[in-house]
């Protein structure tokens, strides 16, 4: 039987609660009736031989690019980038995609007698992978082979010899790249396109550049511009990404992109429940459902959180494409867009969505205030095409525990944006102007960025930008069940029950309000009509 | 009249100790040293002392760890039993030039009051709080108004003051705002401890009133680059920001704050928590005094920054290996005399009359007490912060009890104490 596409419910008395996500834990919530609850699609099926889908992709490249084979020789300079531990998120189980790509490439540069290869983790501003982190990622093999000897690097963004600048773009934005991709032959970008905002020229222009180049499309303008930063072709993030990478390719610099993408099977087998529409829960879901919900509400939440950030998804591999950057990158879409999109029929005055308990930038660490904010805010809310599912001045309702809690190691300049930052404004552009600069440059910040694991001073700010097209459209945003010292800071409306959040919504959209629900993840990418 | 009246009685400051210690201050306030009494007003020690009518008076720091029974041993010889609390001091003169007019108390028993001829050298030079012979002259040793046998205090009715402790009270000038001319006065000559230059990052540790009055003052005199203020009520974080701190932290972010305004590395260990800043503040006001404050300041100071002790320390333990191994600099900060500012050299007291009506501090002034319901006003003194409050002051306008007449030399020995609504014993 076909997967079945995304679906939108129109809830009637008959329907059962529906499944929101809240952290590290769930809700059941009765929508009003007359209430939609977006669905995503079913997975679709994986490829039944990813490792012959990756070698027929590199022997068959796009956009006119040669065969990775005929790209390789004797005494050249290879570099292999890969996407880092923001992807995909849930971590996947082994083999990681990622590793399969990685060695299939290994084993044609073997093959031509290539000796001086190099994997780079494409960190951008990133916190560095812990080697726990890198095997997993790249499996045992790969890492025992590169990382002893040096072989295997994480991009220092901050690394004033690691870095070269390439010029400026007719915009006159700053070109600066990671030198050891820059001085090799070629340098082959390994990417796992999770959501549509991720792959194209965005991989090798943003995941192996400095702050200098990054801010030129990080930055609120860049987020207020786009409909949506999820959408490439009417994003401004992405202009300003293509621009750079026509830029680089125009510098010389050789670029064998490929990209895979993902199914939606999102969690293990006993969380089936997820995967599953209220209405179609079997006897075991529900079981299932009121151990785990029952099991958690009595777990001290750092044991909670360890459970959860243990989850190994088992996605599989959807397709597998590989040459010329931008035709491999359109290619890419048309195959998220098969797994992902739902078409939706109108906007919405209210739109509901739980958050979960991870997003990229929390990987086996901890979903502080300003993560859960970009989360729903950021990702969920820009995941449409056309426009936003809900109307200019709605209200967007997020569910999660939103605990005033910080990992010191990931994220140190997250805590003192939360306690100096938002204390004295929300406003993105404000923010921006007053604070960007000082914390990215801060000595601290770069110490912790390049020799800990810390995420680069300035990106909370980026996470805070990344709402900014939200906080310019939405007329309030509600968080149920939050800290609510945490949700006020951030300029928020706490409320303890859905059904408050709903009434208080009522005040800012009027009486009887539409209302839609984003039942995800799994991921979703709604075209709104 | 009525006065809070301390006398020595070891045992009563033993009680308020441990009282204090375990309950918290002021809970010993019943069992301690001072008490609600009746006696007999003070006479005139000399031709050129006057009568004041007591309006208002504060409550200070330093009045509640007395009354804790938590002051330092050191001041003993420099006090003299029993003498009634209070040097924060606005009142009415009953006699002299002034007589009829509104002023201000300056409470050191400095070289002038005590008509000692010639004044040491601190005196000369217009540092009065340095003065060296506040234990000699014709009055009974007392670094100040309140706490010399010889003069009374504001927590009372009626007291005595040499004219050079006596400063006019301008009409403009709010009831409130006058009674805070002393203790500005004190904030002021804190600020200028520091000697403060162009561009330094500062730190005030603690936002009661001493902590927000040196706010006002350096924001005022002595132009810091960024002024952090550490606050940890409500009411002192909006004060703060209000009188000029550029940033607000609570005690536990102070750390992060410092480093970030200052840029400095910090160490961290394996959870990632600071452990130490690698630099820090140039100068740090601990207007808190205790050995937890002078140990978050030696945190938050940088290597050969200062620190000045504004709030009133007592004795404490604290390890002082940072300020020997960072070669930082530990100030005191008492009192006042004169100032160098940027528009010259001033009285502390000139400077701090200006400074309670420009930055309109009379809203400090959070609750008034009547004499009577002195038990009552400590305690909230003694959790102002946690109750929403910065000053209380002691209201001896509204006193149920009329001021007595008499102006003969008081006998300590014959007083009667007040228990509850002015019911005398």
């Amino acid at each position: 039987m076909s997967p079945r596409p995304g679906f939108v419910l129109e809830v009637d008395r008959t329907t059962p609660s529906t499944l929101f996500w809240h952290g590290e834990g769930f809700r059941l919530e009765r929508l009003p009736n007359g209430s939609r609850v977006i669905y995503p699609p079913e997975p679709l099926r994986a490829l039944e031989d990813p490792d012959a889908a990756i070698a027929q992709a590199l022997e068959h490249p796009l956009g006119g690019a040669k065969p990775l084979r005929e790209l390789l020789f004797p005494g050249m300079r290879l570099t292999i980038a890969f996407d880092d531990i923001s992807l995909p998120v849930p971590q996947m189980r082994t083999p990681d995609v990622r590793q399969r790509v990685i060695e299939a490439v290994l084993d044609l540069a073997a093959s031509a007698g290539v000796d001086d290869v190099v994997l780079i983790a494409a960190l951008a501003l990133h916190r560095r992978m812990t080697d726990d982190e890198l095997r997993h990622a790249l499996g045992e093999r790969v890492f025992d082979a590169f990382a002893p000897g040096g072989l295997l690097l994480q991009h220092d963004a901050e690394d004033p010899d690691g870095i070269v600048r390439l010029g400026v773009t007719e915009e006159g934005e700053d070109v600066e790249l990671n030198r050891r991709a820059t001085e090799s032959d070629l340098l082959v970008y390994v990417n796992i396109n999770l959501v549509a905002m991720d792959g194209g020229h965005k991989s090798v222009a943003t995941g192996l550049a400095s702050y200098n180049s990054i801010r030129h499309h990080h930055n609120v303008r860049a987020m207020q511009n786009s409909r949506s930063f999820m959408d490439r072709h009417n994003s401004e993030l992405h202009h300003s990404n293509w621009r750079m990478g026509r830029f680089i390719k125009d510098a010389g610099i050789k670029i064998f992109q490929i990209e895979t993408t993902l199914n939606t099977d999102t969690f293990p087998a006993q969380f089936g429940f997820l995967a599953h529409r209220e209405w179609e829960w079997t006897l075991k879901d529900r079981a299932s459902f009121h151990a785990t919900s029952s099991a958690l509400a009595r777990t001290p939440d750092p044991l909670a959180r360890a459970i959860f950030q243990s989850i190994r998804s088992p996605y599989a591999l959807t397709s597998v494409q590989a040459g010329e950057v931008e035709a491999v990158h359109e290619s890419t879409l048309q195959n998220i867009f098969r797994q992902q999109l739902v078409e939706v029929e109108g906007q919405t005055d209210i739109l509901t969505m739980g958050i979960p308990y991870i997003g990229p930038y929390n990987v086996n660490s901890i979903m502080n205030p300003v993560l859960v904010a970009c989360l729903g805010l950021g990702y969920f809310f820009n995941c449409y095409r056309g426009k936003p599912v809900v109307r200019e001045g709605g209200v967007a309702i997020l569910s999660h525990p939103t605990p005033w809690a910080f990992h010191p190691v990931h994220h140190p300049s997250y805590i003192d944006f939360f306690e100096q930052v938002l204390v004295e404004t929300t406003d993105p552009l404000e923010i921006e102007a007053k604070f960007e600069e000082s914390f990215a440059r801060d000595p601290w910040y770069i110490h912790l960025y390049r020799t800990s694991y810390a995420y680069h001073g300035v990106h909370p700010f980026y996470m805070w930008y990344w709402c900014a097209h939200a906080l310019q459209h939405l007329g309030a945003v509600i968080i149920v069940g939050g800290d609510r010292a945490a949700v006020r800071r951030m300029g928020f409306k706490p409320a303890s029950s859905l059904a408050d959040a709903l009434e208080m919504a009522e005040d800012v959209v009027g009486r009887d309000p539409s209302i839609s629900h984003l039942h995800l993840p799994p991921l979703l990418f709604m075209d709104v009509k | 009249m009525k006065a809070v009246l301390v006398e020595r009685q070891l045992h009563r400051f033993a009680a308020a100790r441990a009282a204090s210690l375990i309950a918290g201050s002021t809970s010993g306030v019943r069992f301690g040293p001072a008490r609600l009494v009746e006696i007999e007003p003070f006479e005139a020690p000399g031709r050129n002392w006057r009568h004041i009518a007591v309006e208002l008076a504060g409550i200070c720091g330093s009045d509640l760890a007395t009354l804790d029974g938590a002051s330092s041993r050191f001041f003993e010889s420099i006090v003299s039993f029993p003498f009634v609390l209070g040097h924060e001091i606005l009142g009415k003169a009953l006699d002299g030039p002034l007589a009829g007019s509104r002023i201000v108390i300056e409470p050191v028993l400095g070289c002038l009051a005590r008509e000692i001829d010639p004044p040491c050298p601190a005196c000369s030079a217009g540092e009065k709080g340095a003065c060296e012979r506040i234990a000699f002259g014709h009055i009974q040793p007392g670094l100040q108004t309140g706490f010399c046998t010889d003069t009374g205090g504001g927590w009372s009715e009626e007291l005595v003051a040499h004219d050079s402790q006596i400063h006019r009270v301008p009409d403009a000038l709010s009831d409130e705002a006058a009674v805070l001319v002393e203790p500005t006065a004190c904030a002021i000559h804190a600020a200028g401890r520091a000697n403060l230059a162009p561009g330094e990052h500062v730190v005030v540790l603690g936002a009661g009133t001493l902590g927000l009055l040196t706010i006002a003052a350096l924001r005022a005199h002595f132009l810091p680059a960024t002024i952090i203020a550490v606050a940890k009520h409500p009411v002192q974080r909006d004060f703060s920001e209000s009188l000029g701190a550029d940033i607000v932290a609570k005690p536990d972010e102070a750390t992060r704050a410092v480093r970030r305004v200052t840029g400095a590395l910090a160490v961290t260990n394996d959870a990632g928590r600071i452990e130490r800043l690698a630099g820090g503040a140039d100068v740090v006001f601990d207007c808190v005094g205790s050995g937890a404050s002078i140990a978050q300041s030696l945190e938050l100071v940088r290597q050969k920054g200062r620190i000045v002790l504004v709030g009133m320390p007592g004795s404490l333990r604290v390890d002082l290996a940072p300020l020997w191994q960072r070669e930082v600099s530990l100030l005191g900060a008492y009192a006042y005399g004169t100032e160098r500012v940027t528009e010259g050299t001033r009285s502390t007291f000139d400077l701090a009359f200006d400074l309670v009506q420009v930055a309109n501090l009379e809203r400090l002034v959070s609750a008034h007490y009547p004499l009577e319901r002195y038990d009552e006003a400590v305690r909230h003194a003694g959790a102002a912060g946690r109750r929403g409050s910065v000053k209380i002051v002691f209201d001896i306008r509204r006193s149920v009890l009329r001021r007595s007449p008499s102006r003969t030399k008081a006998d300590h020995s014959t007083h009667h104490e007040v228990r509850e609504e002015g019911t005398i014993t």
